[in-house]
């Protein structure tokens, strides 16, 4: 076991899969010799060679466009935007091109190209270098929208992005890429595709990804404390949805919240909040809360405690999801049989 | 990772002026002073050109009918810029791909393309009709200038791989405004991407002129801002299109780098069917245009240098006419596709959620049928 960051096993993932698929290339602004502005893909520019891995112009339309052009002729790109807010660009090109050419083509062309976008705040940055952008990319059909929050799910998830025969954005929750665990590499964990239940519970379920997984995990550890047994559940991937993880958990605690960074308006959390009532409607003791970033551009440095959800937010949440009208099983025997149509079928 | 202190030369990137010009509108040979060192090429090759705008130009019209009848949801037209498609796609070769618009498809029955295939977007039975591998085509590209990174990128793939395959990337003068164009451009010449551009400048972005769109000497100066070599041609001239684009992708091919041409050409009919040309332009304009049409020219080249006669003329035409018949008689009847395929191709393997979504769709489907045509 050694001790690894996230940034250091997202860099092992791309060396292993350059190493692994001679079509992998790797490209961006600063990814060659810098290895990226947060070293993600340190060293892979002297040992793989400029042919695999590569400064790009400074135009992240052009980094995806390119990227969809060299996927049409076999190889794998994996790109770099260097900061969500500095993806906006080339968001025609992942919306237009990325996620419609298999659907377009009727399945003869295939983009199985991968980008790469540090998300997320938290780490004292000025404007433009903070957003949650992922609502944007999970909305558009044909792409797959995964975030790891842990290591190892770093390393495997990127791993399986890259193997992926569908585009992926992959977004990486850049304030976690220094936070470290003891590891193994190469690991496979999950499926990208499921979520994963990171601490069980029976009381409630907090539904986090990315960087808020270990908010969540923390919060849970408090709420401990006051008597609150908080299932933990893990994302991974926004786009497709596990249903099947997140409405087991839900149908067993009888209680949600979902906590994302990004702002609540319209936001991410609105979809799973409203997936988990569709499906687990009759197993709910209350509403389903959102704890999210406030309905503001994401602010200065200095005031981004306020907008961050915190633990104390999330525990200020778990006081409201009505734990004084519990509801009472009906244990009056039914006149007429009636047939109740399968819930959440 | 070093720097020079060598002074750019941008002198042998700049476009002429006066586009280069082999056959002028009379369908004389031009002299030496308008042909900017090209060569008219040989009689075959001026015949396949004759040929494939005949073609073009009848596939185009019948395509116009079938839009007019309702058989196609819309149509934008080629008519007039047939020696730009014409001559750009000739140039290609096997291996090369093409990347055209939604106003290039004469250009893709050109390529060979089935032209029920090519017609497949704008009849709206799916998105793209053709596989893009068979014939090397990209799906024809409506956010403009889009596609232009694509061919960059696929065709520095190639190049990196050995390959010497090279790409023709179709645009218009409106499409050289949108900042794709700009990045692709740029792309293309720093990684010396074989790439050629041609900007079919048929001087109307729907309702907005060209100087209204740039404020460029041509739009092939645009070129030499990007340090890749630029040419300004006639573009209802066949062989001069044919002429410089075969050179351009030469060049690139050999490693000489992308390069962008401007083809002056003008477009004969409305944007689409459904626009309304009188509301911005004179009918003049066109009339000037009409009088300069690139079909016209050089079947006057050859008539006069007894290349053609009326025989081989009416024998393109026959050709022609059966395209358009055999385009006619498999249109007429409307697409019916399962709306299953809807599911099929957003993800390599349909997600959970788009499985139970098409059982949605054919449920409701089935219960249509069982009801009749009155049911929900």
């Amino acid at each position: 076991m050694a001790r690894v960051t996230l940034a250091q096993a997202l860099n092992q993932a791309l060396r292993d899969s350059l190493a692994a698929d001679p079509e992998v290339v790797v490209y961006g602004e600063d990814v060659g010799p810098l290895g990226g502005v947060f070293r993600v893909t340190d060293g892979l520019f002297a040992e793989f060679g400029e042919d695999r891995c590569f400064d790009s112009p400074l135009a992240e339309s052009g980094i995806a466009g390119t990227a969809v052009g060299m996927a049409m002729y076999g190889r794998r790109p994996v790109v770099e935007m260097q900061f969500d807010a500095f993806a906006y660009p080339a968001f025609q090109q992942v919306v237009s091109h990325v996620a419609k050419m298999r659907n377009r083509t009727r399945g003869n062309v295939e983009l199985p190209l991968v980008i790469r976008i540090p998300y997320g705040g938290g780490i004292g940055a000025v404007e433009h270098h903070g957003d949650s952008s992922e609502a944007y990319y999970a909305h558009t059909p044909g792409l797959r929208v995964v975030t790891p929050a842990t290591v190892a799910d770093g390393y495997s998830m990127l791993r399986e992005a890259v193997e992926s025969p569908d585009p992926v954005v992959f977004l990486e929750p850049k304030r976690r890429y220094w936070s470290s665990e003891d590891v193994e590499l190469p690991v496979r964990t999950a499926p990208m595709d499921r979520a994963v239940v990171r601490r069980e519970g029976g009381d409630l379920t907090v539904i986090a990804y990315g960087p808020t997984v270990d908010t969540a995990l923390l919060a849970a550890e408090a709420a401990a404390e006051e008597g609150y047994d908080a299932e933990v559940v893990d994302l991974r991937s926004l786009s497709p949805f596990d249903d099947e993880t997140v409405t087991a958990s839900v149908r067993r605690t009888g209680r949600a919240l979902v906590v994302h960074e990004a702002p609540g308006f319209a936001g991410y959390g609105g979809e799973v909040a409203a997936r988990v009532t569709e499906q687990c409607f009759h197993y709910l003791e209350a509403p389903v809360l959102r704890v999210c970033g406030l309905d503001i551009p994401y602010p200065p440095p200095h005031l981004e405690e306020h907008h961050l959800p915190g633990v104390d937010r999330i525990l200020d949440a778990i006081d409201r999801l009505q734990w004084e009208s519990a509801w009472v099983p009906d244990t009056r025997p039914v006149q007429a049989p009636q047939a109740r149509a399968g819930v959440g079928a | 990772m070093t720097t020079s202190d060598a002074p750019p030369v941008a002198a042998p990137f700049l476009p002429s002026l006066e586009p280069i010009r082999l056959i002028d509108e009379e369908g004389r040979r031009t002299a030496d002073s308008a042909r900017g060192g090209f060569d008219l090429p040989g009689p075959d090759t001026l015949l396949a050109l004759l040929r494939a705008m005949v073609v073009g130009r009848r596939f185009d019209a019948q395509a116009g009918a079938l839009a007019k009848q309702g058989r196609l949801a819309v149509y934008p037209s080629s008519r007039g810029q047939e020696a730009c498609q014409v001559g750009g796609v000739l140039a290609l070769a096997e291996q090369d791909w093409l990347f055209p618009t939604y106003r290039d498809c004469v250009s893709l029955v050109t390529r060979g393309v089935d032209p029920v295939e090519v017609l497949t977007l704008l009849r709206g039975d799916w998105h793209c009709g053709y596989d893009p591998k068979t014939h090397r085509c990209a799906p024809q590209c409506t956010p403009l200038a889009t596609n232009a990174s694509h061919a960059v990128g696929l065709t520095y793939a190639a190049r990196r791989k050995g390959s010497d395959t090279a790409a023709l990337v179709l645009m218009g003068d409106g499409a050289t405004s949108e900042g794709d164009a700009h990045e692709a451009y740029n792309f293309a010449a720093v990684w010396n991407a074989p790439v050629v551009f041609l900007v079919q400048n048929n001087q109307w972005a729907i309702s907005v002129p060209l100087h209204r769109q740039t404020a460029a000497p041509t739009l092939a100066h645009k070129a030499v801002g990007y340090g890749m070599r630029g040419y300004h041609v006639d573009g209802n001239d066949a062989a001069a299109v044919h002429a410089v684009v075969s050179r351009a992708l030469a060049a690139a091919r050999a490693g000489g780098g992308p390069a962008l041409i401007e083809a002056r050409t003008y477009r004969m009919e409305p944007h689409t069917n459904s626009d309304a040309p009188q509301r911005y332009r004179d009918d003049a304009e066109v009339e000037h245009w009409r009088r300069r049409d690139p079909l016209a020219r050089l079947e006057a080249l050859l008539r006069s240098e007894d290349r053609i006669d009326d025989a081989r003329m009416a024998e393109f035409g026959a050709r022609a006419d059966r395209l358009a018949e055999s385009v006619r008689e498999r249109l007429a009847r409307p697409p019916r596709r399962a709306a299953d395929e809807l599911f099929a191709h957003v993800y390599a393997e349909p997600t959970p959620q788009l499985r139970r979504q098409r059982e949605a769709v054919r449920a409701a489907r089935a219960r249509a049928d069982h009801v009749g045509n009155g049911g929900r």
